[in-house]
């Protein structure tokens, strides 16, 4: 479950007006959400004030009845997967899908397995050697949703996953996220512009503008 | 030929004020490579001063870019990635040793370590007229070169993997060493490549903190300004050669590993 409170942000500066003024929304446990909004509504703030990488002017920000909002990132129990997945540079796959379960001191051999699991759920695991630049923009996509996934979040932040790659490969991420969805558990808010993805994907629909969450529909 | 290949008057003229810049710049190279004859340079860099003030060269250039990078790197990370009241301010200090005039960073550097907190340094580390005073007046401009190279890697380097860590559990700390870091190594190299190159034409800083004693602290620049003092200009050209030699090394360094930032 994801809710937000009245969350308030401006940008630094005198006499900014507020990006978000005003956001409040819940999203049930286990459904899949989408966020949409023009270029600069707010969208990618909004998630930054999710994960805990941006600190709102005011508001709350609650994830499964806990609320979060002054907690870290890595303590917030979320798997963020940036636009074009923002790999690490100089990290095989392996090490990226086990990366956040060696920051939180798993034992080696179960990293192995559970890296493994997660390379294989998302079709992978031929490419754990690899380094960023040898992977296409799909596969980029596919091994950082692996590395969200595999420290069992319980709330999925996508923002815009499907914007760099071509129409087939989106169809097949659109049918891997469904699954996801389904096999996990677990709640998912998605940020696009496409409303291809909003509808085919999106079980709750929102819209961001104006500084607010003005719309909220459910497709299903 | 067709108008599509056709190459307008627009580059050939920029291409002209290319050509005649590195024009002259070869002309001057050429001449002075031409000046003395092989056999008097070999004698001048085989003398028992001058393979001294080449080792000294090597050795404190190395030394203060190491300093710098050290320097560099935190600096350059942060400066990159938050922004705080009076940045701008910080920002524009740390340039202020790249457009000193480097004898008043010299005569600066000279001043303070005659103050009461100098002093306390000069008890536990001599550095006035000693060889770590070379290493000191070089790494105190050389660092504010390093400082801006790292800080643009890292301006050029995505914060995003950064942010992906700290929501897998990393602190800034680990996210930094295990994520930015290594992406940022031909950078560092790349810095610290720049500041070396700067330490091995410093001169002013040296001379007025360090001096310019034979065989202690003469360095490859004090060399030719001892030598051109006392109009022994075939010394001064051959060690000049010897720098331009390294320098051009440098730079195809630079090069070589800007091109895999």
């Amino acid at each position: 479950m994801i809710r937000l409170e009245n969350i308030v942000w401006t940008p630094p500066g005198k006499g900014r007006a507020p990006v978000l003024d005003g956001v409040s929304f819940g999203i049930p446990s286990a459904s899949y959400a989408v966020l949409m909004g023009r270029t600069g509504s707010g969208k990618t703030t909004l998630l930054e004030i999710l994960c805990g990488l941006r600190a709102p002017g005011s508001g709350a920000v609650w994830i499964d009845d806990r609320e979060v909002t002054a907690l870290p990132p890595g303590e917030r129990g979320i798997g963020y997967v940036p636009q074009d997945g923002a790999l690490f540079p100089t990290l095989t796959v392996r090490q990226q899908i086990g990366f956040g379960l060696r920051m939180r001191g798993i034992p080696p051999a179960e990293i192995e397995s559970r890296l493994l699991e997660a390379a294989g759920s998302v079709g992978v695991s031929a490419l754990l050697d690899r380094l960023p630049p040898g992977l296409s923009g799909g596969e980029r996509q596919r091994v950082a949703l692996a590395r969200a996934l595999v420290v069992k979040p319980s709330v999925l932040l996508l923002d815009e996953p499907l914007a760099s790659v071509d129409e087939e490969t989106q169809d097949d991420l659109m049918e891997l996220l469904r699954r996801t969805r389904r096999e996990h558990g677990i709640t998912v808010l998605h940020v696009t512009h496409s409303r291809r993805e909003a509808e085919g994907l999106g079980e709750w629909q929102l819209r961001l503008e104006g500084g607010r969450v003005h719309a909220s529909s459910t497709t299903t | 030929m067709s108008p599509a290949h056709r190459v307008s008057p627009f580059w050939i003229a920029l291409g002209l004020v290319a050509a005649g810049y590195l024009g002259f710049w070869f002309a001057m190279l050429a001449a002075t490579a031409t000046y003395t004859s092989p056999g008097e340079v070999m004698e001048v860099l085989l003398s028992r001063e001058i393979r001294y003030a080449t080792l000294l060269s090597l050795v404190t250039c190395t030394a203060s870019a190491l300093l710098s990078v050290a320097v560099a790197v935190p600096v350059g990370y942060l400066m990159s990635r938050r922004r705080f009241p009076g940045h701008a301010v910080v920002d524009a200090a740390l340039d202020i040793p790249i457009v000193l005039p480097p004898m008043v960073v010299g005569i600066c550097l000279l001043i303070f370590f005659q103050t009461r907190a100098g002093g306390l340094i000069e008890q536990a580390i001599p550095l006035t007229y000693t060889v770590g005073g070379v290493i000191v007046a070089q790494f105190v401009i050389a660092a504010a070169f390093a400082i801006r190279t790292m800080r643009n890697v890292f301006d050029h380097l995505s914060p995003r993997p950064e942010q992906v860590a700290l929501t897998l559990g990393a602190t800034p700390l680990q996210a930094f060493r295990h994520v930015t870091l290594p992406a940022a190594r031909s950078g560092m190299f790349a810095a610290a490549s720049v500041a070396w190159a700067r330490s091995l034409g410093e001169f002013g800083p040296i001379l007025v903190f360090a001096g310019a004693t034979r065989m202690k602290t003469e360095v490859l620049p004090t060399s030719v300004w001892l030598a051109w003092s006392v109009g022994e200009l075939e010394q001064g050209v051959a060690v000049s050669l010897l720098m331009i030699a390294i320098s051009m090394m440098v730079l195809v360094a630079v090069k070589m590993t800007g091109e895999r930032v």
